[in-house]
């Protein structure tokens, strides 16, 4: 099905319409999705463009842009053996302020990679006599997972500390802040839940082009075509070009899942700092499901970014990776410092993994 | 993170599925796309275990088929 959305011939005759359509004028286009990213640079996309127009990443990662605070804090439960923590192997070698969860699980704490949190519950039932605290993270894809496990009542044994964030409050953040964007590729997971709608305020209210986009190289391009050919004619819209897996409402039922256990919070962007309204926490009638309730976690802050590390400035598409001082260096893959080289995800770690074998423009 | 991938509908039991991930077969909750008449044989996206989305293949046809005059055009479209 999806063959001709690879086809090469097919992504380089949309890269020059984009060339003829933009004519020349500066065109900077910002994604928000780490698998855009990837997808991107994986296919040299950003090679075929002409060099007027720009495709740069923004917060799209959510491993990123978890606080250095939240991580110690979560170091700081595990090694005290009050209970056993459960996450993403995503999250494991982030760097906190003072330890990472690898490091912590060095040291002896019980810290469990789990593929989803249907794992972590499980788990939860197996072992009743110990407490579980799932660090859950996540953009809205994910936060409905949380939701509908927490939802069906899981032993309560077990509870979660919730990371999670909300992408658009994140651009209009970025837009408000007068970051300088044309337009948005609209992540296409996030997307399946919140659907096409969920940005059609941002882009009328701050006439910026957006287009939902898919992760092959045509659904890339034609994103930015469309994105290109709304502004030439002067409109800003949402084109739904996911159509195959995002509906206009989103996942409705997801949605509804969320909402039920979930309110949303200010909450602070590693690099970035506090956007309001961008945060889920528990809902007062789950907080026996709330890790900050049952083990007085309390509010945890605090960016914690590891010295010279400029992921902050990468986060906001103002650096590119390899701008970075530390760039290749002292920060790789294998010996991270700062958190957008860990995460598949990361911009950082992306741009490290085909730096050797693509020219940078 | 927010990595999801396609997968086919093998098997269904309540709210579970057996879902094959490029020939590897995997189990899926459908708890959240309970309201999307998911059956066998068609594709979902499963988001760390959960299927988030039914795929619909007339939609990436429908795509196609409108860009391939735009994409094409010489003059504005
Ligand atoms: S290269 Fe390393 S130190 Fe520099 S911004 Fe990226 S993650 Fe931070």
């Amino acid at each position: 099905m999806l063959a001709r959305y690879r086809d090469r011939g097919l992504v380089r005759t949309v890269a020059e319409r984009v060339a003829q359509v933009t004519a020349g004028s500066p065109l900077r286009i910002m994604h928000v999705c780490g698998t855009h990213e990837w997808a991107i640079t994986h296919n040299g996309l950003r090679e075929l463009l002409p060099r007027n127009v720009e495709v740069v990443a923004g917060p799209g990662c959510p491993v990123c842009v978890t606080p250095g605070g939240e991580i110690d804090a979560i170091c700081g439960l595990a090694l005290s053996g009050k209970a056993v923590v459960t996450t993403f192997g995503d999250v494991l070698r982030v760097p906190g302020a003072n330890r990472s969860l690898a490091e912590a699980k060095a040291s002896g704490a019980d810290i469990r990679v789990v593929y989803g949190v249907s794992d972590a519950v499980r788990m939860a039932s197996e072992e009743p006599e110990r407490d579980f605290v799932h660090f859950s993270i996540g953009f809205e894809t994910t936060a409905p997972t949380a939701a509908i496990e927490i939802m069906r009542f899981p032993p309560r044994n077990f509870s979660i500390f919730s990371s999670h964030k909300l992408i658009p409050p994140a651009m209009e953040y970025l837009l408000r802040s007068g970051a300088a964007i044309d337009g948005f590729i609209c992540p296409g997971h996030v997307s399946t839940i919140i659907g096409a709608k969920a940005y059609e305020g941002l882009a009328k209210e701050y006439s910026k082009p957006m287009a939902v986009a898919g992760f092959e190289p045509l659904d890339i391009m034609l994103a930015i075509l469309s994105i290109a050919l709304q502004r030439k004619r002067g409109v800003a819209q949402v084109y739904n070009e996911y159509a195959r897996a995002v509906r206009y409402l989103g996942n409705e039922l997801a949605l509804r899942a969320m909402e039920t256990v979930f309110v949303a919070a200010d909450a602070e962007w590693r690099g970035i700092g506090k956007i309001p309204g961008s945060g889920l926490k528990l809902r007062e009638e789950y907080s026996d499901f709330d890790a900050c309730v049952k083990h007085g976690m309390g509010t945890v802050g605090g960016g914690g970014m590891p010295q010279g590390c400029s992921c902050g400035e990468v986060l906001l598409g103002s650096l590119r990776p390899e701008e970075c001082p530390l760039f290749g260096g002292e920060c790789r893959p294998d010996r991270p410092v700062g958190p957008c080289m860990v995460s598949l995800e990361g911009t950082c770690a992306i741009a490290f993994k085909y730096s050797g074998l693509r020219g940078r423009r | 993170m927010c990595l999801a991938v396609p997968g086919k509908v093998v098997k269904i039991d309540g709210d579970r599925a057996e879902v094959d991930i490029g020939g590897i077969r995997r189990e899926a909750s459908l708890a959240l796309v309970a309201d999307q008449a998911v059956g066998v044989g068609d594709y979902v996206l499963i988001h760390t275990g959960y299927a988030i989305a039914k795929i619909d293949e007339q939609e990436a046809e429908a795509i196609l088929e409108a860009w391939s005059q735009v994409a094409s055009a010489d003059s504005d479209a």
